[in-house]
């Protein structure tokens, strides 16, 4: 890009916050009672995690998987993308993060989740705390009531950075692949309500910092953390 | 307070016509200033309306009513330009769906571009926007920020050739490649350059507005308020009292007036989602303009808020 140095955040904003948040409502009084299917499935995860089973990557990774297929097709493709035209390749890119935790969780069983009392394990279980009981609060907190709430499975931000947060719950060197997507959906997002001068950008930045410092920190090895889940 | 010698009162006999042709309702609204376009002589109202992020709703019925009801009332008030581009997402269609509301209006002066890097594509996305917009044939087709203009620029003279495009533009925006900007408007013989240009912003007075009159280019201000920025920095002060020898009843209005009355600037095309606003934006092509002393004390005080 020519020039580039002359571009400010807010020459790359395509849309107001009105109309970005109006179209949040709408996606979930359209899909609504979809929230409370996610909110099992959320509940199925938190259960997993809980309970260390032979199952529990497989379980976890499918969930993913299917919860990324439904929020790429059904947000970020059919809805954003009418006010986004680089929601399109991003919907691709989510729909990929799906394929890649079908593959390496589901069908090569790679992914061993397990919570470790270490830096990585506090960062995974806050972030995961911070997409499914603050990210929903935020918007009637914030002045724009209940209906425009960002809930985990529904809408990307709260799932990009739940995904994060389990991410740093799994050992093995296949989680880095598997960060890349909601990295990038959490910079790109956060950028995005940054232009719009919306707080929550902080969360959605700050997720994407904690990606690399995720990777690089050392996990203290644990019981089914260690890339191959207990037989 | 009475206008002073130094406030010029801008005929406006030209917009007669337009009144004529304008519908029953608007007829009690005077007409508003207008400006030849060099090339052809035929005149448009000094402001036009912009459509970048404000027509952006997507398929949100209501958001979209809102932009409809803008438009209307930007007719009303005597607009004919409409500005906009494939690179602002919905807006084309949203564009489109208020001209369909209110059975196309004649008095359209449709202004769109041409965004893609590949020269080949060009006409591919010249004929989408057509059908997101829904008129015959587009009054203007600009090159989106001097992207492959080259290529561009070719295919739009070979579409004015054959009558499918009336005018043929460039643009860029917040002084980005100025110096090629001039290039062009020395070596091709476009109808129109559009750059942003505002009270702060005044950098294009140096060459490219001089060039412009000098060539016989019309020229499209963008960027007026910069983005809305400049209007809320300036509505924290209280108007000055010179304002009303310009009849500008409003900040909006002030800076509007300041743009126009630039001898080379053929009209401003400040973007809107109210209807309050396109009405007070469409109060700048009426009344008097400032003069260039005025013109100098405008921007004098605009600097030392
Ligand atoms: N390179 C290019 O070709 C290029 C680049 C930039 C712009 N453009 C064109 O130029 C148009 C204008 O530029 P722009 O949209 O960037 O910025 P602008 O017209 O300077 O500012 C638009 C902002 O001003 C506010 N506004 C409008 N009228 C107002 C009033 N009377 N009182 C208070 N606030 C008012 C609007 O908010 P409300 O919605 O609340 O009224 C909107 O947020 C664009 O829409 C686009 O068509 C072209």
């Amino acid at each position: 890009m020519p020039e580039w140095w002359t571009y400010t955040l807010s020459d790359f904003l395509l849309f107001s916050p009105r109309t970005y948040y109006r179209l949040i409502q709408r996606h979930n009084e359209a899909v609504w009672p979809a929230h409370l299917v996610t909110l099992i499935l959320g509940l199925v995860i938190a259960a997993s995690l809980a309970r260390p089973s032979a199952q529990r990557g497989r379980v976890v990774s499918g969930i993913l998987a299917l919860i990324w297929i439904w929020v790429a097709w059904a947000f970020v493709w059919r809805r954003y993308a009418t006010i986004n035209w680089a929601a399109g390749y991003l919907a691709w890119l989510l729909g990929l993060e799906a394929l890649l935790l079908a593959w390496i969780g589901v069908i090569r069983g790679r992914l061993a989740f397990g919570w470790t009392p270490d830096a990585t394990g506090f960062l995974g279980i806050g972030l995961i705390g911070l997409s499914v009981l603050v990210y929903p609060m935020l918007a009637p907190l914030l002045g724009r009531g209940w209906h425009q709430a960002e809930v985990f499975g529904i809408a990307p931000d709260p799932t990009a950075i739940a995904t994060v947060g389990l991410m740093f719950l799994v050992g093995g060197r296949a989680r880095s692949a598997l960060l890349a997507a909601p990295a990038l959906w959490c910079l790109a997002g956060g950028l995005t309500l940054w232009a719009m001068h919306s707080p929550e950008a902080w969360l959605l930045l700050g997720t994407a910092l904690s990606v690399p410092v995720g990777i690089g920190a050392k996990r203290r090895p644990t019981q089914g953390a260690r890339g191959r889940p207990a037989p | 307070m009475r206008p002073t010698r130094r406030a010029v009162l801008r005929a406006m006999a030209a917009g007669t016509a337009a009144a004529l042709l304008r519908p029953l309702s608007a007829l009690a609204l005077p007409a508003p200033i207008t400006r030849p376009i060099p090339s052809s002589g035929e005149r448009l109202p000094v402001v036009g309306l912009g459509t970048w992020i404000t027509f952006n709703v997507g398929d949100d019925p209501e958001l979209g009513d809102e932009c409809a009801a803008v438009i209307r009332a930007f007719f009303r008030e005597g607009g004919r330009m409409i500005d906009s581009s494939p690179m602002y997402g919905s807006s084309q269609a949203v564009v489109g769906y208020g001209l369909r509301k209110l059975g196309s209006p004649p008095s359209l002066f449709s202004a769109d571009k041409v965004w893609i890097s590949s020269g080949s594509r060009g006409p591919d996305q010249i004929e989408e926007s057509r059908g997101h917009w829904g008129v015959s044939r587009f009054d203007l087709l600009q090159v989106h920020n001097l992207l492959a203009w080259e290529e561009h620029l070719s295919t739009l003279f070979a579409m004015k050739a054959g009558g499918r495009v009336r005018y043929v533009g460039i643009t860029t925006s917040e002084g980005r490649r100025h110096r090629e900007v001039e290039e062009i408007m020395r070596t091709h013989p476009i109808d129109f350059v559009q750059v942003s240009y505002n009270v702060l912003d005044r950098e294009v007075e140096g060459r490219i507005l001089p060039l412009a009159q000098e060539r016989g280019i019309a020229v499209i201000v963008n960027r007026p308020f910069r983005e809305g920025a400049l209007i809320r920095q300036v509505e924290r002060h209280p108007l000055p009292s010179f304002a009303s020898e310009i009849a500008a009843a409003n900040w909006a209005q002030f800076l509007l007036k300041f743009i126009v009355s630039h001898p080379a600037v053929t009209c401003a095309i400040p973007a809107t989602s109210r209807v309050a606003h396109v009405i007070e934006n469409m109060g700048a092509a009426a009344g008097l303009l400032p003069d260039a002393a005025l013109r100098r004390r405008m921007a004098a005080h605009v600097e030392r808020l």
